[in-house]
């Protein structure tokens, strides 16, 4: 498992190559990239600094990972998340999951999504063409996060 | 009793600090905490108006106003996290 908080860019065939390296058990990888975009909220966009909390940010989106790893077969994952300046087309975020089957990898990839946006301990200062803004969290995230809690 | 507090995003722009030691009563709360610091004046009581539109860890995990400090606890206040 591993988690990397980092200004720079990623490779993300590279990451799904090292998910597999040597473990013939994988029979799939779910992997979800987020990029910047170039409009939000009916503004466009120039770009973004992302801020976080070091320390509290590794150790929140590795208990995410390891709630899905309890939930479904997880072989593997890896989160990257970027800081600091970015601009339109940037990746911010990876998730990639190994597992046995496509089920378990797909929905533990999602659920970590899911809890990445509304748990871990980041924020976003976008850069638009009405000045800079901190970006307001979704009501929709958290419902998306909610689809997983055990009822 | 003394404590790190720190600010993060939003907040830390409008209270105009990254973080600080902080003089506590021995015993006190999250919530204690909270209201001392917005007792300060306008742009710290604006900063942390209790609601949904503030957060706060202790020792880096998400904790609930009712959280009891100890001396040399971590404190975070936040907005809502807004990464991915």
């Amino acid at each position: 498992m591993g988690v990397r908080i980092q200004a720079g860019d990623f490779d993300v065939s590279a990451e799904l190559d090292a998910l597999t390296a040597g473990r013939a058990a994988v029979g799939a990888i779910a992997s979800f990239v987020g990029l910047v975009r170039d409009v939000n909220e009916g503004a466009s966009v120039g770009g973004m600094v992302l801020e976080h909390y070091p320390g509290m940010t590794e150790r929140s989106i590795e208990a995410i990972v390891a709630e899905a790893s309890a939930r479904w077969k997880v072989l593997d994952a890896t989160v990257i998340h970027r800081i600091g300046p970015l601009a339109p087309g940037d990746r911010i975020v990876l998730v990639a999951v190994a597992a046995p089957h496509r089920g378990e990898a797909f929905a533990a990839c999602e659920f970590i999504m899911d809890y990445l946006k509304t748990r871990a301990p980041f924020w976003k200062k976008e850069r638009t063409d009405q000045g800079e803004r901190w970006v307001e969290a979704r009501a929709s995230d958290d419902a998306a996060a909610e689809r997983w809690e055990k009822k | 009793m003394k404590v790190r507090v720190l600010f993060f995003a939003r907040l830390r722009e409008q209270v105009g600090s990254a973080g600080e030691e902080v003089e506590l009563e021995p015993g006190a709360t999250l919530e204690a905490l909270r209201a001392q610091l917005a007792a300060r004046g306008d742009r710290w009581s604006e900063a942390l108006k209790p609601g949904r539109a503030l957060r706060a860890a202790v020792n880096q995990d998400m904790a609930m106003p009712a959280t009891l400090l100890k001396a040399g606890d971590e404190v975070a206040f936040f907005p809502p996290v807004t990464g991915g």
